[in-house]
């Protein structure tokens, strides 16, 4: 990646200060210049950046940075909460109308992901709110867009409005919201078209359906890729339309959404959720602080930790710990806690949400194979009790017949029988170790 | 003749030519008119070329959303060229930022970088990949709208069996064209409608074949995996072939372009990029860090929702199009 994070960064430039015993002003001078750098990478737009770093620099010229130890970690320190604090301290909440329908329209960019926000939306309204929502299809100019809103209602069963093509997208607005009424549906997502918000037409159909359908939420559909543009986008949809929200997607990809952050600081709406994936269950709550860490390369600890909470028994989470102490550790325990971890979601994503995760040798870059991760269940599975319990006893005769039985061959079974025993040998260390220093970090078996 | 006048002279030299470069000067209205203006206001502001005067000259560039290490390089090389001509008032630095940004476009290429690359008198297959929302089925409906009037005969594949409505699109756009689309049903398995296109086309004869893939963030390996099927499948199917791939960005996205380049190429091998919604106020900048990181070109760029809104790239016209101002001030 041409990109580190700007712990990465910062962490040389301190390196190059060690040694002094004082930070010295034109110190802070390098790092704030690293702080800037590495938010402009991000995409966060420029003039955001400028704001940004000189509250940074002021702050950091303080004895707070001065007079720390570790100086290079107390200016991630202040980016970070600086960050958070501008991105917008709580997770905010859907609008629900006094009287319903709920009216909630969706604007933005072509090629945003408006059409599978709004389905995503629906799905998440029915599973956490318990609400029915009508999905209106008010594209009418790109071609199958209405198609495509139709399709996901057929998978998410759920009521779509449509007139065709032919009709005008105000009045397709208007006459669902009378259907909704009928049909006794409490929210209605209204679909639009993606349009330039420099194309007054088009912005002028925006107004006109706002103003018949009185939206009780209007949210702007953000790719979270986009760069120094961002900030114009937000800016004229907001001054047309008054948005409430936003919700940034494709997140799931590598990009640092430095976006995020230029929108919040232009348009001062927050951001409600983001786009984590193709699937239509995945919109999630946004986090500020998340985002912050993300901006900045510096891992995703806080999600990471909550999809762990989410997975991991805690008994059984004990009981393993217990395993490691007394290196009684069996292949049986392993299989286990594999499925643990492939249980918190797809290696790769985990993985990139570990601090310094792309510092780390083995880990920069590291391409999971979840396949791979079947042929080791599979080799372990074709294991008898009695060697999954004892490794050693695991002769050539074995091997083959573990091998055939797995559909892999000698060599795989090999490999994957080094790795247990270095990962014992490891967990021992690591035991030694407690209450001292911190272990060198682990490898697992499949990387 | 000072280099912007030759600049200049390249687009009033016949007609043709000039109207590219009006097409280009119109869609890109927007993105110019903050851009050149900007650096009209800076040079304006300052009279002296000075430490200050290139650290907010690396804004204006980054705001263009040029990617940062490729800024970073440049202004080291204005700086040495600033240096070396002696330069000390600021407007004449204007002429030097341009060709710096066109050298860097083109660097040692003098070939041509822009044409597609088909065959004659056999099948020519186009793989279009990118990321989702860029614009990919559009781009494909307006290539094949121009190879068709160029007078041959044009198939397409609908290899997005992934995303709702995404054949139904292509569909339509079929037949604004006028062109044959090979399609399955939704869901099934993208190499293979690929394969049966490619079937088809050789016994039909066509000339060309596009093929569509789904949208695909280039961080999902198994999907990048899919890909790398397909092109399997093509290249098995036909010698040479994809004798082009291109990727689609999107004029909006930021840094994270340089990202998609670099492993849709080393899945795909990427042969050049359509750079789409240019008519914003976007300005898609990341092409030069991408031509100068990756050298892969610029071939087409798309300009508007009509069919006929695809235009082959023009490097001098791109540049023209973002310091027309400066250039009509003198």
């Amino acid at each position: 990646m041409a990109f580190e994070g700007l712990a990465d960064r910062l962490q040389s430039t301190i390196k190059k200060i060690t040694g002094k015993g004082k930070v010295s002003e034109q110190d802070v001078k390098t790092m704030a210049r690293e702080v800037r750098l590495a938010l402009l990478e991000a995409d966060v737009n420029f003039k955001v950046v400028k704001d940004f770093v000189n509250r940074i620099r002021e702050r950091a010229v303080g004895q707070e940075v001065m007079e720390s130890l570790t100086p290079g970690q107390q200016v991630v320190k202040i980016v970070q909460e600086e960050l958070t604090a501008l991105m917008g301290g709580e997770e905010s909440k859907i609008a629900v109308a006094n009287r319903p329908p709920t009216v909630i329209m969706m604007v933005g960019l072509q090629g945003a992901g408006k059409t599978t926000t709004t389905g995503k939306l629906a799905n998440l309204l029915r599973k956490e709110y318990n609400r029915s929502p009508l999905l209106v299809a008010c594209d009418i100019y790109r071609p199958a867009a209405k198609d495509q809103l139709e399709t996901l209602g057929k998978q998410l069963n759920m009521p779509v409005f449509s007139m065709g093509t032919e009709a005008n997208p105000v009045e397709i607005a208007k006459q669902a919201i009378e259907h909704a009424k009928e049909e006794h549906r409490d929210y209605v997502i209204i679909d639009t078209a993606g349009r330039l918000h420099v194309d007054h037409e088009l912005m002028d159909e925006l107004t006109e359906i706002k103003a018949i359908t009185k939206p009780d939420e209007i949210f702007l559909v953000v790719d979270a890729m986009t760069g120094q543009d961002a900030v114009n986008v937000a800016e004229s949809f907001n001054e047309q339309l008054d948005i409430s929200g936003v919700i940034l997607t494709k997140l799931d990809g590598d990009t640092r959404g430095g976006a995020a952050l230029s929108i919040k600081a232009v348009t001062e709406k927050p951001i409600k959720f983001v786009g984590m994936g193709e699937k239509l269950d995945q919109l999630e709550v946004f986090h500020p602080e998340r985002m912050a860490s993300r901006i900045l390369g510096m891992g995703d600890v806080l999600t990471l930790i909550e999809k762990a909470q989410a997975q991991i028994d805690e008994k059984q989470a004990r009981e393993l710990e217990e395993k490691m102490k007394t290196a009684s550790f069996t292949l049986d325990d392993f299989l286990e806690q594999m499925g643990q971890v492939r249980n918190m979601g797809p290696l790769d994503e985990l993985i990139a949400m570990i601090p310094g995760a792309n510092r780390m040798k083995g880990l920069k870059n590291v391409q999971f194979d979840e396949k791979q991760l079947l042929h080791i269940e599979a080799i372990i599975q074709s294991m008898t009790k009695m060697e999954r319990q004892d490794p050693e006893i695991i002769n050539s005769s074995r091997k083959r017949r573990i091998a055939k039985g797995s559909g892999t061959s000698v060599s795989q079974v090999n490999r994957l029988l080094k790795q247990f025993n270095e990962m014992k040998k490891m967990m021992k260390q690591m035991t030694n170790m407690q209450q001292g220093k911190r272990g060198r970090g682990f490898n697992l078996p499949f990387m | 003749m000072s280099f912007i006048d030759k600049l200049k002279s390249r687009f009033t030299k016949n007609k043709q030519e000039q109207k590219v470069s009006e097409t280009y000067i119109a869609g890109m209205e927007k993105s110019r008119k903050s851009f050149s203006g900007k650096i009209n206001d800076l040079i304006a502001r300052y009279r002296r070329v000075d430490e200050d005067f290139f650290e907010e000259l690396e804004e204006i560039l980054i705001t263009a959303d040029v990617g940062v290490m490729t800024v970073m390089d440049l202004i080291d090389e204005l700086k040495m060229e600033v240096k070396r001509r002696n330069i000390k008032e600021t407007n004449q630095v204007k002429e030097v930022i341009s060709e710096k940004l066109v050298d860097l476009y083109f660097g040692d290429d003098s070939e041509d970088i822009t044409t597609l690359n088909l065959q004659d008198n056999e099948l020519t297959v186009i793989l279009v990949v990118g990321v989702n929302g860029v614009g990919k089925t559009t781009s494909i409906g307006k290539l094949a709208h121009q190879l068709k009037q160029e007078g041959k005969q044009v198939m397409l594949a609908a290899g997005d069996t992934f995303r709702a409505g995404a054949i139904e699109q292509l569909e339509i756009w079929g037949e604004r064209a006028d062109v044959e689309v090979i399609k399955q049903s939704s869901g099934s398995d993208p190499a293979a409608v690929i394969f049966d296109a490619i079937n088809a086309a050789k016994s039909r004869g066509a000339d060309v074949l596009i093929c569509d893939t789904a949208g695909r963030l280039q961080n999902k390996v198994n999907l990048m995996n899919e890909l790398e099927k397909i092109k399997r499948v093509i290249a098995r199917e036909v010698p040479n072939a994809p004798h082009e791939v291109l990727l689609v960005l999107d004029a909006t996205t930021g840094q994270n372009a340089l990202s998609q380049a670099k492993i849709f190429s080393e899945v795909t091998n990427v042969s050049g990029i359509v750079l789409t919604k240019l008519d914003g106020t976007a300005k898609g900048g990341i092409i030069l860090a991408i031509r100068h990181e990756l050298g892969i070109p610029v071939k087409y760029v798309g300009l508007g929702e009509q069919m006929t809104d695809l235009q082959p790239f023009d490097a001098y016209a791109y540049v023209y199009g973002l310091f027309a101002d400066m250039f009509d001030d003198n």
